[in-house]
């Protein structure tokens, strides 16, 4: 939902959509365990804030670009869970009848414009359908999430560029959890801000917020957002947070200084946000009616995707052309 | 009627296109004011103005990025890369991207853009913008490749691509745009998938794509004073393939000679010449024989890349000694 005023009812609202992500998010962990999810995936866990605070600074038109751990990106723009969580089960009731899995979640119709694995790749895309906005004058707003690793590839310049001499209504939002994969990103970019401290290169004004903070990347998400819809051009905002989990169903995250871990569990979005509307006048009884319902929301997906079926056959041969079909030569 | 150079066809078809279509918009690397470095777009950015015909920096990633973003928001853009070897630094974009979204994500988007490129050798370019990447394209499930041989079928194959719904690799042979053919006035509208037979003969018959369809003819003439009288075909379309009409001139002489300007590892014709073994072996009355450039980075200066590049002079020989062993 679109939210204009942070009341207590939007705020509630904000709650709602990262106990969400969250919840669904460790659905797919345990899945993953009990071998229903395939493949690979790449969770969310720790960063909800992000992912709840724009897709509620954004209109229902507006475009989303996310990557490969696009789950919550995806979610938090009003796609159901069960097909979201069939996707990753590779059933027929999934978000694209299984084939495009966890790492390409894409609902056209509630503006989620694909989930992108290459890295970077999105970025000149995103500025692709701002550029068609633009043209069309629709007053759309294109959002492209990617990760700290992005900034040291090169499409990311391209797309900055091009994004600020056209000025497209395009937002570029970092999620700096300050590991690459394996890697600390600090180790291997040549400024301590990898998405910020490049912004200047663009003519684009260095922005960081905190990333586990919904409240303020609500606030930095719908200016930017009204900026760009503005038709005063690109922003990049750097948003500091941290995967609580390891990068992919792969990695335990065992490189991670314990220490480290523990900062950072303790800055958890979730709890922080619950306590603060406590304080600002929540009760108790609201928040865990809200934990109750997004938990049977959370079985009910589940159910419905394990009762999903098996994708059919024909469907392997489906839609490589627009005319729905694969035929090369006649 | 008039003559038009196969460049000044690529602006034709583009601008037939742009009037009819107000979502069909053009971008690249000195395409406004310039016209291109080719000249392939001269007079668009006067008729149609910034909006619609956008000088791009150079990004090829964000050139194909940015159609990619628009094909799929309910525009039709053609974009051009330079120099077909550019494809090598947005190859992601093209085939990761472009080639595999509506697949995976069951049929919700489409990609009605146009990719034009210069493609190809004879300018003595040297290795980096001289290579026919017509192969390259063919192998990525996804994509169309359209590869016209002269200004006529620019027009109409142009206009097809840009109607078509799905993502058209449109490569031009650079060694062609100075060439002329007669061009009727008015809208010309072709079909993709369709290949021609431009010369008819009865004791062989020579498939050939791109710059190397004027050379097939020039052969086939010379063939034709030796005694041998080829049947020459105008692929013109990779993806789709016309597989039927190839066949079918392929079966009405009994042999088949590919004659492709891409290097020989997975040139265009081994597909081709698989097909053709596969459902034509009892047809054929001699070996399928492919003449390629070979499996080499193309040379610069003139004396060596006429040596690579197949010539009218390799093809006559080829075939003539195929034909009398």
């Amino acid at each position: 939902m679109t939210i204009t005023t942070l009341d207590l009812e939007a705020k509630l609202s904000l709650y709602r959509s990262q106990v969400e992500l969250r919840q669904f998010e460790k659905r797919a962990y345990d899945l993953f365990l009990e071998n229903y999810v395939k493949g690979t995936s790449h969770l969310s866990l720790g960063q909800e804030a992000i992912a709840a605070g724009f897709a509620a600074a954004m209109r229902p038109d507006d475009y989303t670009f996310a990557t490969y751990r696009g789950h919550a990106h995806t979610l938090a723009r009003g796609v159901p869970m069960t097909p979201v969580l069939a996707e990753l089960m590779g059933r027929e009731n999934g978000l694209m009848a299984g084939k495009g899995g966890s790492m390409h979640l894409t609902s056209v119709e509630h503006g989620v414009m694909g989930s992108y694995a290459i890295i970077g790749a999105h970025l000149p895309i995103a500025c692709g359908a701002a550029w068609s906005a633009q043209y069309r004058g629709t007053e759309q707003v294109a959002v492209c999430f990617f990760g700290d690793g992005t900034t040291n590839i090169g499409a990311f310049h391209e797309a900055l560029n091009f994004a600020a001499i056209w000025k497209l209504p395009v937002v570029f939002v970092c999620e700096n959890n300050l590991w690459m994969e394996y890697t600390r990103t600090s180790t291997i970019t040549a400024v301590e801000h990898p998405a910020a401290d490049r912004a200047s290169a663009y003519g684009l004004e260095s922005i960081i917020v905190d990333g586990n903070d919904v409240d303020a990347v609500f606030e930095v998400a719908s200016a930017a957002i009204a900026r760009a819809r503005a038709g005063e051009g690109p922003s990049m905002i750097e948003a500091k947070t941290y995967r609580q989990a390891g990068h992919s169903r792969a990695d335990p995250g065992k490189y991670r200084p314990d220490e480290e871990v523990a900062e950072w569990l303790a800055k958890d979005p979730i709890p922080m946000y619950h306590a603060r509307l406590l304080a600002e006048g929540a009760t108790e009884a609201q928040l865990a009616e809200i934990d109750r319902e997004v938990a049977a929301m959370v079985d009910l997906a589940t159910q419905e995707a394990k009762d999903g079926a098996i994708p059919s056959a024909d469907l392997v041969f489906k839609d490589v052309w627009a005319d729905g079909g694969s035929a090369w030569r006649n | 009627m008039a003559q038009l150079t196969f460049r000044e066809a690529i602006a034709r078809g583009i601008a037939q296109e742009m009037r009819r279509d107000p979502s069909v918009v053009l971008i690249g690397e000195d395409i406004g004011a310039a016209g291109g470095v080719f000249k392939g777009t001269v007079g668009l950015f006067e008729e149609f103005g910034d909006r619609r015909v956008r000088d791009t920096p150079i990004s090829e990633q964000a050139i194909l990025g940015a159609a990619m973003g628009a094909a799929m928001t309910g525009m039709r853009p053609i974009a051009e890369i330079m120099f077909s070897d550019f494809f090598a630094v947005c190859w992601d974009i093209v085939v990761n991207e472009i080639a595999k979204s509506r697949y995976m994500t069951n049929g919700q988007m489409t990609f009605p853009l146009v990719i034009r490129s210069g493609n190809g050798g004879g300018l003595r370019f040297g290795a980096q913008h001289s290579q026919s990447v017509e192969n390259w394209a063919m192998m990525v499930p996804g994509l169309k490749v359209v590869v016209p041989s002269n200004a006529l079928d620019v027009v109409g194959l142009m206009a097809a691509s840009v109607r078509d719904n799905d993502p058209v690799i449109f490569l031009e042979a650079k060694s062609l745009y100075a060439t002329k053919t007669e061009v009727p006035d008015g809208d010309i509208v072709d079909s993709l998938g369709t290949a021609k037979v431009v010369r008819q003969g009865s004791n062989a018959t020579l498939v050939a794509l791109g710059a190397m369809v004027p050379k097939a003819l020039a052969a086939a003439e010379e063939l034709a004073a030796q005694g041998i009288d080829c049947t020459v075909v105008d692929v013109r379309s990779l993806v789709p393939l016309d597989t039927q009409t190839i066949l079918r001139e392929v079966s009405a002489t009994g042999r088949l000679f590919t004659v492709e300007e891409n290097p020989r590892l997975c040139g265009w014709g081994g597909e081709l010449s698989s097909i053709v073994a596969e459902e034509l072996f009892y047809d054929l009355d001699g070996p399928i024989v492919r003449i390629t450039t070979p499996h080499i980075p193309l040379p610069a200066a003139d004396a060596l890349e006429d040596i690579a590049i197949p010539s009218v002079a390799r093809i006559v020989e080829t075939v003539s000694a195929s034909m009398n062993a």
